[in-house]
């Protein structure tokens, strides 16, 4: 049986959430079980953001993550705050302009260019999410390329289809090596 | 042809009415009546809507669609209905402590939206229902029973407050030209979108009496010696005008009227595609 | 076949409720119920509905009735300090008897206490919030799929006891996605109308066989009155202390005689079970979570929840509560349910509270060990 426990986190704006919608849309194509939620403060743009999914093979009882197996970080804050005190099994993505903090196995941290990507390959910072998106995916599995790409185009605004793929497939590629380090295979297989 | 008037349009097996000898809300009521006759409205589909006060008793002697609801949501319960229902002639009957107090904010946005419903407000310059307090249309000066040393309020001109919200059709009367006022509610109701009449009533217990004004005879005859023509009062210096009441159609513009800009956004988003299910 | 389709649970509220018919809604922007809004703005023109953001609170509640009146199922949502604000014309629709639905998505309170945060405190209000003796149903939901079926469902009651019904979200459910089933068939029930003058003028009277007096919509030719006064069948106020007496007991017994058909409940492992967890809305997704867990360490405990929260499952309740030993009652709130579960469960067997009121989900490690204590 797997399951994941998903936080995306960032700062407000960078679209964590709908990062995370895109996710739960993908993991629900696949029939399979997701939950998604988000917590924020009154701040709409720039506060600390954090978007939660559960995605599981079996009915999901309580919809927020207690134990995350999987933390994406986009900003410095986000990721000294949601990970201390992490299992070590937890798979950490950091950006790689991110340090990472010492209290952190290497092994469980994956560093990604997910902002450089955007930025420079994508060519629009605004799609660093979507890139997320293919990254977190080439990792955790949640959906099959056709899924995902559905997933994706049900949740962004017309007319950015073109680009809004380029980043995911950007995110994608981002991690075409990637092979699980061994403690983070366990994980993943359990 | 009263008589016959109150047989076709009143409900006669709850007559009389609950109001005070001598008050002015009987003339007004009436002067809906007779604008609505006028006008040969279908009665089922007149729907009177009132608030909470004196005036707003009218609703239940009138033999529509009535509904009497709580104190200052009249409007508000008005505009569902108006929305929901666009094809009823809706017509709103309100005190001025109803109104322009605790219903002030509805009066606002109610004229600001242009929903097509006529706003009957019967001003008596007091709550007259609990008792003589006063209210948000009592002159500075006067007195009420919460204002023992007299008001240092200023009233508001309802009307002009309905104009500046964006009420696209505003007039006054008072009770002592009936014909006035039936003549304004009739042009109201013709009017399409949000249209206010001010009716200055008579409270000669309360406020009358709390305010020696004499008897229901000299506050009307007050009403005819200071009430000015709008035409008339257009050429007057302002210092003439103060303390008079200022008669007729005071303002009237067209803007869209908010049912039927709905129905163009329904129009638009709901062709053809069946969304029912999907 | 039906479909899975990933929703928000305020989305999947105007889903439901559109799905059964719902064409008017009237409300104001308030965390956490704005998707709601929202959602209804976009969909309702759609499918020949009418939206409106109101001034207030007060003024959505108003609409809505008015928008019933007429004969339209109709809606608002609101949060908190909303709910209050919307009391006095609750007890309208109650006493009026003017089907609506209010949704209410608990936010942390009191006044405007954490706007984004959980809480499940506005339990007591739901059923007292408006002033003098009225008859009210409230249901909660407890996930995203269940908010869809249950909004249907606190229509249908609306539409044919002729009452307000506050459906009880709580943030937890209403932001909540999840994958959902669109069920292929639905139950709706309309109100029973008359038209054309014959409720003759008498549109309150109870025919032989009806539970609530048939609605006779405005514009479509039966003149009558409608009141938050006292009133008789005839809908004209009235000072009459019989006429009072005779109305309110009406009111209150509409539902009183008529609970089996109101009430819902769900039980869960409590066939075996010597403890019983008492939760609803979304406490039950912490609660049964915990319950897996005492279970595979060999806890023998059950769950108990009620679906109708108003009234509240009497008989239900009291049943369980003589087969177990104890009933533990866990909301997120100082204790509100609770004393209805104490009245209820008298000595039947021991009961214990489990509540939060700090703005965080009773998370199932909590009622573990709520479970796990003495």
């Amino acid at each position: 049986m797997s399951r994941h426990e998903i936080m995306l986190t960032g700062s407000g704006g960078q679209g964590m959430i709908l990062a995370s919608i895109i996710l739960a849309q993908a993991a629900i194509l696949e029939n399979k079980n997701a939950a998604q939620s988000q917590s924020y403060g009154p701040e709409a743009r720039g506060g600390k953001c954090k978007a939660e999914l559960i995605v599981s093979d079996s009915f999901i009882r309580f919809p927020r993550v207690t134990n995350p197996t999987f933390i994406l970080a986009l900003t410095q804050s986000s990721l000294d705050n949601y990970t201390e005190g992490i299992s070590g099994k937890c798979i950490v993505m950091a950006d790689e302009s991110l340090k990472v903090p010492y209290w952190l196995n290497p092994d469980q941290v994956i560093r990604v260019p997910v902002l450089d990507t955007a930025r420079s390959r994508v060519g629009k910072l605004f799609t660093a999410n979507i890139v997320a998106v293919g990254a977190i995916n080439k990792v955790l599995n949640i959906a099959g390329w056709d899924n995902l790409k559905k997933a994706v185009l049900m949740h962004i605004p017309e007319k950015t289809e073109e680009i809004n793929i380029k980043a995911l497939k950007a995110g994608e590629m981002m991690l075409c090596s990637y092979q699980p380090a061994p403690s983070a295979e366990r994980l993943l297989i359990a | 042809m009263a008589s016959q008037l109150v047989e076709k349009y009143m409900r006669t097996e709850h007559l009389p009415h609950i109001w005070c000898p001598g008050c002015g809300n009987g003339v007004i009521m009436h002067a809906v009546v007779r604008a609505i006759d006028k006008l040969e409205l279908d009665k089922n589909k007149v729907c009177i809507v009132s608030g909470i006060g004196c005036s707003s008793r009218a609703a239940g002697y009138l033999d529509f669609n009535t509904i009497h609801t709580t104190h200052g949501r009249a409007l508000a319960f008005a505009t569902g209905i108006k929305l929901a229902k666009p094809e009823l002639e809706v017509v709103v009957i309100a005190g001025d402590g109803d109104i322009a107090a605790i219903g002030g904010n509805h009066l606002i946005h109610a004229a600001r939206r242009n929903v097509g419903m006529t706003v009957v407000v019967i001003n008596n310059n007091i709550y007259g229902m609990t008792g003589g307090q006063y209210s948000p249309a009592t002159p500075a000066g006067e007195f009420g029973t919460t204002a023992p040393y007299g008001n240092i309020d200023r009233p508001f001109d309802i009307a002009a407050l309905a104009a500046g919200a964006g009420a696209s059709f505003t007039a006054r009367g008072t009770v002592y030209n009936p014909a006035q006022i039936t003549s304004c509610i009739q042009k109201g109701i013709l009017h399409k979108g949000f249209s206010l009449i001010e009716c200055i009533s008579v409270c000669p217990v309360y406020y009358g009496r709390k305010n020696k004004k004499g008897s229901v005879i000299d506050m009307i005859k007050w009403q005819r010696d200071n009430s000015i023509p709008v035409e008339k009062a257009g050429k007057l210096p302002p210092e003439e005008l103060k303390g008079k009441i200022v008669t007729g159609v005071l303002s009237q513009a067209t803007y869209p009227e908010y049912t039927e800009e709905y129905a163009k956004i329904i129009e638009k988003v709901s062709g053809g595609i069946n969304y029912e299910q999907a | 076949m039906s479909r899975l389709v990933l929703m928000q649970g305020n989305e999947a509220c105007v889903e439901g409720a559109i799905a059964c018919g719902m064409r008017f809604f009237a409300g104001y922007p308030i965390t956490p119920s704005t998707e709601i809004a929202e959602y209804c703005a976009l969909r309702l023109p759609m499918v020949k509905g009418h939206f409106i953001q109101m001034e207030d609170e007060i003024a959505s509640m108003a609409a809505v009735i008015g928008a019933s009146v007429a004969g339209v199922k109709s809606m608002t949502a609101t949060s908190g300090p909303g709910f209050s604000l919307k009391q006095e014309n609750i007890g309208y629709a109650s006493a009026a008897e003017i089907p609506c639905v209010i949704v209410n998505a608990q936010r942390s309170g009191p006044s405007t206490g954490l706007p984004t945060s959980p809480s499940q405190g506005d339990v007591m209000q739901s059923r007292w919030g408006t002033h003098g003796d009225h008859p009210i149903i409230v249901l909660s939901p407890s996930s995203v799929s269940e908010t869809y079926t249950l909004i249907i469902r606190a229509f249908n009651l609306s539409e044919k006891y002729r009452t307000p019904v506050i459906f009880l979200m709580d943030e937890m459910v209403g932001h909540l996605r999840e994958g959902i089933e669109i069920p292929e068939h639905i139950e709706i029930v309309n109100r029973k109308v008359i038209k054309g003058g014959q409720s003759q003028h008498m549109p309150y009277r109870i025919p032989d066989g009806e539970c609530a007096p048939v609605f006779a919509p405005f514009g479509e030719g039966d003149r009558y009155n409608i009141t938050g006064l006292i009133h008789d069948e005839s809908g004209f106020p009235t000072n009459s202390h019989i006429e009072a007496n005779r109305m309110i007991t009406r009111l209150m017994r509409k539902i009183e005689d008529n609970v089996d058909d109101i009430v819902a409940t769900e039980e869960r492992y409590t066939e075996d079970a010597d403890i019983a967890v008492l939760c609803y809305g979304g406490t039950t997704r912490s609660v049964l979570e915990a319950i897996d867990e005492a279970r595979s360490k060999g806890i023998r405990v059950g769950m108990f929840r009620p679906i109708t929260l108003w009234p509240f499952p009497e008989k239900e309740l009291f049943k369980l509560s003589g087969k177990i030993k104890k009933l533990i009652v866990a909301e997120h709130n100082y204790g509100q349910i609770v004393l209805e579960a104490e009245r209820v469960v008298k000595n039947n067997c021991s009961l214990k509270f489990t509540g939060k009121v700090d703005g965080t989900l009773i998370s199932p490690a909590e009622i573990l060990r709520a479970i796990e204590e003495d």
